[in-house]
């Protein structure tokens, strides 16, 4: 478990500094919101998941699309908008997604998740018999979402089989934790009668420990439950702000929060050989990655209508 | 006599003036303090009005516009900015059901003065929810205004006039615009501006009329100059307001010409060109040499970023239907 979870913190941490650089060199379009610091949330809770789980995530979504089990390949040609991307190009960064893999996509509107995880696990309740689970992340943003409360109260009421993640960085976009919410983030949940804990997401072994506890209660018929992972953005809110350089969190901050590193701590569990090689197979299949996207082709225009409708659009 | 300012820039001096002159003015939405937006349009606002008047609010864009209702109703005239288009759908319902309707609810006993900005339209390598364009969902619900600027100079006026004014408006900006330049004479006064729901001629021409408005007046212009060139003259006329519509120029210049050219970035299917044909053609019908062409965005979402170029309508696609137009 040390290694594979190390594997996914280390796999997220490179695809997203390699899509800056793709975002640098214009090969990814309209820029990125940028995993980087909070990659053992992800990795913690998808460990705790099975294949046929579902996930819905956010606009900082590719870690949880990697974490579910997404092809990286086909994932990179996908934020380089190409035929070859798991949605052959038409979603892009914030809408990634692969529903073969329990994978309900990244999300570019904040809270929407919430509701659609809540139905998909509200779907396995009702067709009986399996034990499946759905989860959905958000930001601490997402907490003053009205959807976002709607769907924690239904999923209360129901019963329903979904974890709620909120990933806790500290800012949405600009604004802190304490200027957007009122009470406690935990205390949404509460409100609602629904359990939740409040761990460490910087240390996925502890992320994967309250995951899989939180998931099991809920494989066991058990409702709903609540997971607010602390942690820090490392990076940009989006790569748009490399360029406008703006400044919106205090200096010493920026470099107290990145202090305890994701990678370093999973690392550090491992015997170095044993994450050298890890690294260096993270490496290759990341070169493979960007030499696949950066060549396939582009979505032929005539193809624009395509993917509209289910059904044919005239009889 | 002016200063050449970003149509950004023109936004954020027009919203400046506003607080000055009323100081029932107050700003809220989401980064618009500490950051000045992410498009920079509130940028010192909060420094110099202090965050009693410049608000960050939380991410709630349905909270947001609600309680900005609540505000207006007791006297004040709020502004409110909504980040990307994609993002005023939660406040949708508030919208749509509250505030376009308090003023004929109370039979008029109440007034709503409230703004809500939205930067729209494509063009900058952003996805769906940063791309589009909902003038026409505000446009068919009776009780709203809807507005778009094109220019710094109207920006700047039209900002002010808005926020004057009793009834809610739309102000649509158009994003990919913000860093473009022009003259604003800021010394006038907001009185001699013409009025805000009136649509203008910005460019004189005989034989096709373009009609536009935000980020496709531009497109529409560049399209006259290249016309230009061929021998053909157009008459670009900005719309500016898309709810109420202002006709009258348009009919004038349609009977004039006779070809009827609408652009907008919006889907085609129940667009603002639908309206727009249905009324010229209502008004003009003897004068008219073709159709109303629509050239506009297609039925499909806003595209992924390598297929926005083909979306979005350009001086190709205008020149095209002008010359289809003159194939009648
Ligand atoms: C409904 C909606 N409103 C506004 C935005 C613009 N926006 C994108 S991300 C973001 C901040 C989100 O903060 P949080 O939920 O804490 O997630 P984080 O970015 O910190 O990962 C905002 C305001 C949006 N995407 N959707
Ligand atoms: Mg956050």
């Amino acid at each position: 478990m040390e290694a594979s979870l190390y594997r996914m913190v280390r796999l997220i941490r490179r695809f997203e500094e390699r899509c800056v650089e793709l975002v640098r060199s214009g090969d990814i379009i309209g820029g990125i919101h940028p995993y980087i610091g909070q990659e053992a949330i992800a990795a913690g809770v998808c460990a705790a998941l099975r294949f046929d789980d579902i996930i819905t995530s956010t606009h900082r979504g590719h870690g949880h699309v990697l974490a579910k089990g997404a092809d990286p390949i086909r994932m990179l040609a996908e934020l380089c908008g190409k035929v070859t991307g798991l949605n052959r190009g038409r979603g892009g960064s914030m809408h990634a997604a692969d529903f073969s893999k329990g994978i309900f996509g990244a999300n570019g509107i904040v809270g929407a998740g919430g509701a659609i995880a809540t139905g998909a696990a509200w779907a396995f309740l009702r067709q009986g018999g399996g034990d499946k689970v759905a989860v959905s992340f958000f930001g601490d943003g997402a907490v003053s979402q009205g959807v976002l409360l709607e769907a924690m109260n239904l999923a209360a009421l129901w019963k329903v089989p979904v974890l709620f993640v909120c990933e806790n960085n500290g800012y949405a976009t600009t604004l802190t934790v304490s200027e957007s919410v009122a009470g406690t983030i935990c205390g949404r949940a509460s409100a609602f009668g629904i359990p939740s804990s409040t761990v460490d997401g910087m240390d996925a072994a502890v992320v994967f420990e309250a995951a899989s506890a939180a998931v099991e209660s809920a494989r066991r018929g058990e409702g709903p439950a609540f997971l607010e992972c602390l942690t820090y953005r490392f990076d940009a809110h989006h790569t748009w702000e490399h360029k406008a350089r703006v400044r919106y969190r205090p200096a010493e901050e920026e470099v107290s929060g990145r202090l305890r590193d994701p990678v370093e701590i999973a690392g550090g569990r491992l015997d170095p050989a044993e994450r050298e090689s890890i690294d260096e197979a993270i490496e290759a299949l990341l070169d493979e990655a960007v030499a696949f996207a950066t060549t396939s082709p582009a979505p032929d225009p005539s193809t624009a209508l395509d993917y509209l409708y289910g059904s044919a659009v005239l009889p | 006599m002016g200063e050449t300012l970003t149509l950004g820039k023109a936004l954020n001096l027009g919203l400046r003036r506003a607080m000055e002159d009323d100081s029932k003015v107050i700003l809220m939405g989401e980064d618009i303090g500490k950051l000045g937006g992410v498009f920079r349009i509130t940028d010192g606002l909060q420094k110099d009005f202090g965050d009693e008047r410049v608000i960050d609010t939380p991410l709630a864009e349905s909270g947001i516009v609600g309680t900005a209702i609540g505000l207006a109703l007791r006297g004040y005239r709020p502004v409110v900015e909504i980040q990307f288009d994609g993002f005023v759908y939660p406040a949708y319902d508030q919208i749509v059901c509250q505030v376009a309707k308090m003023h004929f609810r109370s039979r008029g006993k109440v007034r709503l003065p409230m703004v809500i900005r939205i930067p729209f339209g494509g063009g900058i390598g952003a996805v769906e929810h940063h791309s589009e364009s909902p003038e026409a969902y505000f446009s068919h619900t009776a009780g709203l205004k809807v507005v778009a600027c094109s220019n710094p100079s109207d920006a700047y006026w039209m900002i002010q006039q808005a926020i004057a004014s009793d009834d809610p408006i739309i102000f649509l900006e158009p994003k990919r615009r913000y860093w473009e330049k022009g003259e604003v004479d800021t010394a006038e006064e907001l009185s001699v501006q013409e009025p805000l729901h009136s649509s203008k001629v910005v460019r004189p021409g005989t034989d096709v009329t373009v009609l536009a408005y935000g980020p496709m007046v531009r497109t529409a212009l560049d399209a006259a100059n290249a016309a230009a060139e061929d021998g053909r003259s157009l008459e670009v006329i900005d719309l500016r307001s898309m709810s109420p519509l202002d006709m009258g120029p348009v009919y004038a210049s349609a009977k004039r010409t006779g070809r009827v050219v609408v652009v907008h970035e919006a889907a085609g299917n129940l667009g603002m060109g639908s309206e727009l044909a249905a009324r010229i053609t209502e008004e003009c019908f003897y004068s008219l040499e073709a159709p109303v062409l629509r050239v506009t965005g297609y039925d499909t979402p806003y595209p992924a970023s390598r297929l926005e170029e083909e979306y979005l309508p350009d001086l190709d696609r205008v020149l095209d239907a002008v010359d289809r137009s003159f194939g009648w």
